[in-house]
């Protein structure tokens, strides 16, 4: 098994993806790409159905809150893994808080289904097409997606664990 | 379940069957949440068709205890205890996959020995986590002293682990750049006499279930999962070799100096609940393998790599040394300076890939800390696996595929 290196796999994905590929950087020892979330699906099915790269595993799915990123406040991250050159990848889609959704990829990968219900759970991430949509860790009348960061973890008036008292 | 009209009955999945094709009367039955053959608060709602089982409908999440949000206001030492609670029959494995991954994010290379004792808690954790996982299958095929015989070598693992942090199943051991002290002659002593007593012991116990005709009637062809399947639905790990694809992490992402040891890795065929338990009972002996490998080329060195903000400096030191005393406050207060970056590092754990994606944005806390929970990930398969079997096949399924409670739900 030849492993394949970052560099290699950034070409590779240039040249089968292209204009496709909205940004990308090396963060430690993994590539990560950015896609538009209406191309998300795609992107992931042409990277497990290419027979060169061949991502044949979805290692996690997962979601996480910017607040502050105007219009691109909440992001999917997809962790694909191809066995053949034994090299992983994050695949990232960002979604404006108003409007969060993005197609589901459980047609691809059955795995996804709980995936997407725990991201829908935590964060309100809408995954269309996604055979069964429901909370999956917290109750079902539960009214808010807890890892939102709106949702501070202690009782806000708690002043000795923040971080400007130390000059962060 | 209602009927649509008299010769359909639906099933609460939305499936739809022809009267016709059922023996007796159409029941839905609880199994779990609490029921001791579930070994933890797992509920399957299950429509039986006499003994068979038609459909199942799991409910997750009884235990879930926020840790990702958690881990959003705690210090990077302070969110090791966390991982504790996720497979907690092998907690020095998710203990110590967490402290590589913040090493990754520092960018910290610890010393040759931390690696192979790294090599040597994390397998004797595998031995435990595989024991228990084995002798329940023994227990749900009323096999009851299998259960027992390995439960003594079970608590020598324990009282190793007590040596080195104190605690023996919510262990917190370990520090981030190592460990916080070397092996201690106990340790080593005990050590020895494990590697030494294990093997004999362990065919003792093996012998009573491998080719039991009891227990191979009952586990062969119970909850079988075809590779391709497995694949699907994201296996890892034991289950996903017992269904005969050889994915490791120890071999194909090698951390923790694992390249340098020779083991094999142990694949099945059928994927039934026998290759589940085969699969693990090899790993047991390749494990003591490592165990043995590590042990007797143990290097000599330190036994923490040198990253003040994050290792506690010597009692004495803070008493006596200015640097030591800022180090111990920093720390103590969680106010170490983490860099920016994100990293994903994964372990092979008792059921799997164990999986850490860490984001930093320089905070005292993460700023998002995701587990890849194997469990979770493979447990949605479970009503695949039982339908069409009996009740008692989805016992022994259950307990083979080693669902522990507090990893699936977080």
């Amino acid at each position: 098994m030849q492993k394949m290196t970052n560099s290699a796999l950034a070409e590779a994905l240039n040249s089968l993806l292209g204009e496709r590929i909205v940004a990308s950087e090396e963060l430690y020892d993994a590539l990560v790409v950015e896609v538009s979330s209406a191309d998300a699906f795609s992107v992931i099915e042409t990277l497990k159905s290419d027979p060169q790269l061949s991502f044949n595993f979805l290692t996690l799915i997962g979601g996480v809150h910017y607040p502050e990123n105007a219009g691109r406040e909440l992001c999917v991250v997809y962790h694909l893994h191809s066995w053949k050159h034994a090299i992983r990848l994050r695949v990232k889609a960002y979604l404006p808080a108003e409007k969060p959704s993005i197609q589901s990829v459980t047609s691809l990968f059955e795995t996804a289904n709980w995936m997407e219900r725990e991201t829908f759970d935590f964060f309100g991430i809408k995954f269309e097409n996604h055979p069964n949509l429901t909370r999956i860790l917290n109750m079902d009348d539960m009214d808010y997606h807890p890892m939102l960061k709106e949702h501070p973890l202690e009782d806000g008036t708690r002043e000795d664990k923040d971080d400007r008292f130390f000059g962060r | 379940m209602m009927n649509a009209n008299d010769n359909l009955i639906r099933l609460s999945n939305g499936q739809v069957l022809s009267r016709e094709t059922i023996d007796g009367d159409i029941a839905t039955i609880n199994f779990g949440p609490t029921h001791p053959a579930t070994h933890g608060i797992f509920q399957n709602i299950l429509t039986v068709d006499g003994e068979k089982i038609l459909n199942s409908v799991q409910t997750v999440g009884y235990i879930h205890r926020a840790f990702e949000k958690l881990a959003e206001r705690r210090p990077y030492n302070q969110i090791t205890p966390i991982t504790d609670r996720l497979n907690y029959c092998s907690s020095p494995i998710n203990n110590l996959g967490w402290h590589m991954t913040v090493e990754k994010l520092l960018q910290v290379k610890v010393p040759k020995r931390v690696d192979y004792m790294r090599v040597i808690i994390m397998e004797l954790a595998r031995i435990a986590d595989h024991l228990i996982c084995d002798s329940i299958i023994g227990v749900d095929t009323g096999a009851l002293t299998s259960f027992f015989y390995p439960f003594s070598e079970r608590e020598k693992i324990y009282e190793l682990y007590e040596e080195m942090c104190g605690a023996r199943l919510t262990t917190n051991m370990g520090r981030i750049g190592g460990f916080d002290k070397d092996f201690n002659p106990v340790f080593h002593a005990k050590l020895k006499e494990f590697i030494r007593t294990f093997p004999a012991a362990f065919e003792e116990w093996n012998g009573m279930l491998e080719r039991n005709r009891i227990f191979m009637d009952r586990t062969k062809g119970a909850g079988p999962i075809s590779a391709e399947r497995a694949l699907a639905y994201g296996f890892t790990g034991p289950n996903l070799r017992a269904a005969g694809v050889d994915y490791d992490v120890r071999v194909m992402h090698p951390y923790s100096s694992y390249e340098d040891f020779d083991f094999i890795i142990p694949v099945g065929v059928n994927g039934d609940t026998y290759d589940r338990f085969m699969v693990r009972q090899e790993e047991i002996r390749q494990s003591l393998r490592i165990i043995e490998q590590a042990y007797n080329n143990l290097p000599e060195g330190p036994f923490h790599a040198e990253v003040p903000e994050f290792f506690l400096p010597d009692k004495k030191d803070v008493y006596n040394n200015m640097e030591a005393l800022i180090y111990h406050f920093k720390i103590i207060m969680g106010e170490s300076e983490v860099p920016v970056g994100e990293v994903y590092h994964s372990v092979e754990g008792g059921n799997g890939e164990l999986g850490y994606y860490l984001i930093s944005d320089g905070g005292r806390s993460p700023y998002r800390l995701q587990f890849r929970r194997p469990c979770f990930i493979y447990y949605q398969a479970y009503p695949e696996m039982i339908t069409g079997s009996n009740i008692s096949d989805a016992v022994i399924t259950l307990s083979s595929i080693n669902v522990i409670a507090g990893e699936l739900d977080a």
